[in-house]
């Protein structure tokens, strides 16, 4: 029975832990507090049944659990007094859905504490917000529980001595947040994509964390459409996770994917969530990244790609976001649409800023194995394999330098 | 008489569950709708995340046109997921075959259909 309970409280979690952190302006009481909470349901639950409110009943029976700590407790009594006068005019019931989407936004922003690494960013947000214990953390970032520990200790001291003003927002404040703690999920997504190590490692937890708080604020802010393409983006890029990698732990490239292996009911959502972003009528980096990715998702091949209004995406994101890995993927579009010569000249500009990305060598690999340059091709490929590529991306590098030097007779 | 089956609950947590009891609650899917297919036509939706949804609202006068709006606001409690709909002999029958898909993150409700187009019309 408790597994059943554990689902609703881990989904109640992120807006419970938001609206008792500003209740007792402490995150620490705020977890113990519905950690209470939820130990007093197992019983209460499962003598009376689930509440039609679940969140209501955690949050009332938290805070007077919350309560109880506070009065114990002399270092918290201060908190306590401080505060008397606000918790006395606290209503009991289900907070105001426009404050518990601040309160939920603000705790992902403190979370998002500038000083931190991004890394411990993600990790305390996945602490707090997700309620992920620190072993499920710890092998999502593939370091060991003990590193993991200490490094979300010190995140937490560090948040605690920022503290984040809890009045209601003003609306360019609330934007600044959302486009923070986005930018936050968007790298969780990527953090968990880029260290899966093989078919049989997929480090899924990441991806699906971050997918779940995209949903979140889909659900606190139904109306922002950048936040809609991102959960969009995600779950196209989700949707190929079985394709991604090969039998024999190499990346496969979108080229070669195999498209049956694409999750289609995730592609559907995700189609609608765009369709409902572009109504918004908004132009921003995840809209376009969310508009990219379909192209790909709704093409029956390689061949059959869109890659005109691919590329028109690209130049649109480039005009947002002028980086060079942006101009590099817009290269790599032209290159289907203008040719590997082309595309080889194009990306001569980025030389420089893109010298330590693998990505840009190990393109510009295949686009001189495309001319036939084998020679040139190997040197590229040998320069991916200095710059720090995963496992599944070294197996695939070095079937493709066996394949250059097959052409050159060295093999 | 043809009864709906409507499923409530809160989006999301059948997400959060084991993989273990997402399978017994997809057996429970299974084993209706293979019993529903033996006795004849029948309907079963699942509907996507109220994250997708779109809502119309009614115009806000005469002559005005309805206004579209981007979904409906977090809700805290359960929402609509999804439903199947089939002609059942009478309540009691209708009630036996909703057991199969109750689990704790569901709350069911039968009801009879009043009318119904279609493929699940029953004259």
């Amino acid at each position: 029975m408790s597994e059943w309970l554990e689902a609703t409280f881990a989904q109640q979690r992120p807006k419970a832990i938001a609206a008792l952190s500003r209740y007792f302006r402490n995150i620490d009481i705020a977890e113990e507090a519905f950690s209470d909470a939820c130990v007093k349901a197992l019983t209460v639950w499962k003598q009376d049944g689930a509440p039609r409110d679940p969140l209501a009943w955690l949050l009332t029976t938290a805070r007077n659990a919350g309560l109880d700590r506070v009065r114990q407790s002399q270092r918290r009594a201060a908190i306590l007094s401080r505060h008397n006068e606000e918790f006395q005019q606290m209503p009991a019931e289900t907070p105001d859905p426009d404050e518990l989407r601040d309160d939920v936004l603000r705790l992902l922003f403190i979370c998002c504490h500038p000083e931190l690494e991004r890394r411990d960013q993600i990790a305390l947000a996945l602490r707090i917000v997700v309620g992920l214990s620190v072993e499920e953390i710890a092998r999502g970032f593939l370091v060991k529980p003990k590193a993991m520990e200490q490094r979300i200790t010190r995140a937490k001291k560090k948040i605690t001595n920022n503290p984040v003003a809890f009045e209601t927002p003003s609306p360019q404040e609330r934007s600044a947040r959302l486009g923070e703690v986005s930018l936050m999920i968007y790298l969780m997504f990527n953090e968990g994509w880029s260290t899966s190590a093989g078919s049989d490692q997929m480090n899924l937890t990441l991806c699906e964390e971050s997918i779940r708080l995209a949903r979140l604020l889909v659900a606190l802010f139904p109306a922002m459409g950048e936040q809609v393409a991102l959960l969009a983006l995600l779950l196209l890029q989700h949707a190929r996770r079985h394709a991604r990698i090969g039998p024999d732990g190499q990346i496969v490239t979108l080229d070669d994917q195999d498209r049956a292996l694409w999750d289609r009911a995730g592609i559907a959502e995700a189609t609608t969530l765009l369709q409902k972003a572009q109504r918004i009528n908004h132009r921003g980096v995840y809209i376009i990244q969310a508009a990219i990715a379909a192209a790909h998702a709704h093409a029956a091949s390689s061949a059959d790609t869109d890659w005109t209004l691919i590329e028109a995406h690209y130049a649109a994101l480039y005009a947002l976001q002028p980086t060079p890995v942006v101009r590099l993927n817009q290269i790599a579009a032209q290159a289907r649409l203008r040719g590997p010569e082309f595309a080889l000249a194009a990306m001569e500009t980025l030389t420089e800023d893109l010298s330590r990305y693998r990505w840009f060598h190990a393109m510009r690999g295949t686009l001189l194995q495309e001319t036939g340059n084998h020679q040139a091709a190997i040197g590229a490929f040998e320069t991916v394999l200095t710059l720090g590529a995963t496992t599944p991306e070294t197996i695939a590098v070095k079937d493709k330098i066996a394949a250059s030097k097959k052409e050159l007779g060295l093999l | 008489m043809i009864y709906a089956i409507t499923i409530y609950g809160e989006a999301g947590v059948f997400e959060s569950l084991p993989k273990a009891r997402q399978d017994e609650v997809m057996a429970g899917h299974g084993a209706l709708q293979s019993a529903l297919r033996e006795r004849g036509e029948f309907v079963s939706v699942k509907l996507m995340p109220p994250t997708s949804a779109v809502m119309v609202e009614p115009a806000p006068s005469e002559g005005q046109t309805p206004l579209i709006t981007d979904g409906p606001y977090s809700e805290t409690k359960e929402s609509f997921l999804g439903f199947y709909a089939a002609d059942f002999k009478d309540l009691d029958e209708a009630l036996e075959y909703a057991k199969m898909i109750s689990s704790p993150i569901a709350r069911l409700e039968v009801r009879p259909v009043a009318w119904a187009g279609g493929a699940i019309s029953s004259e």
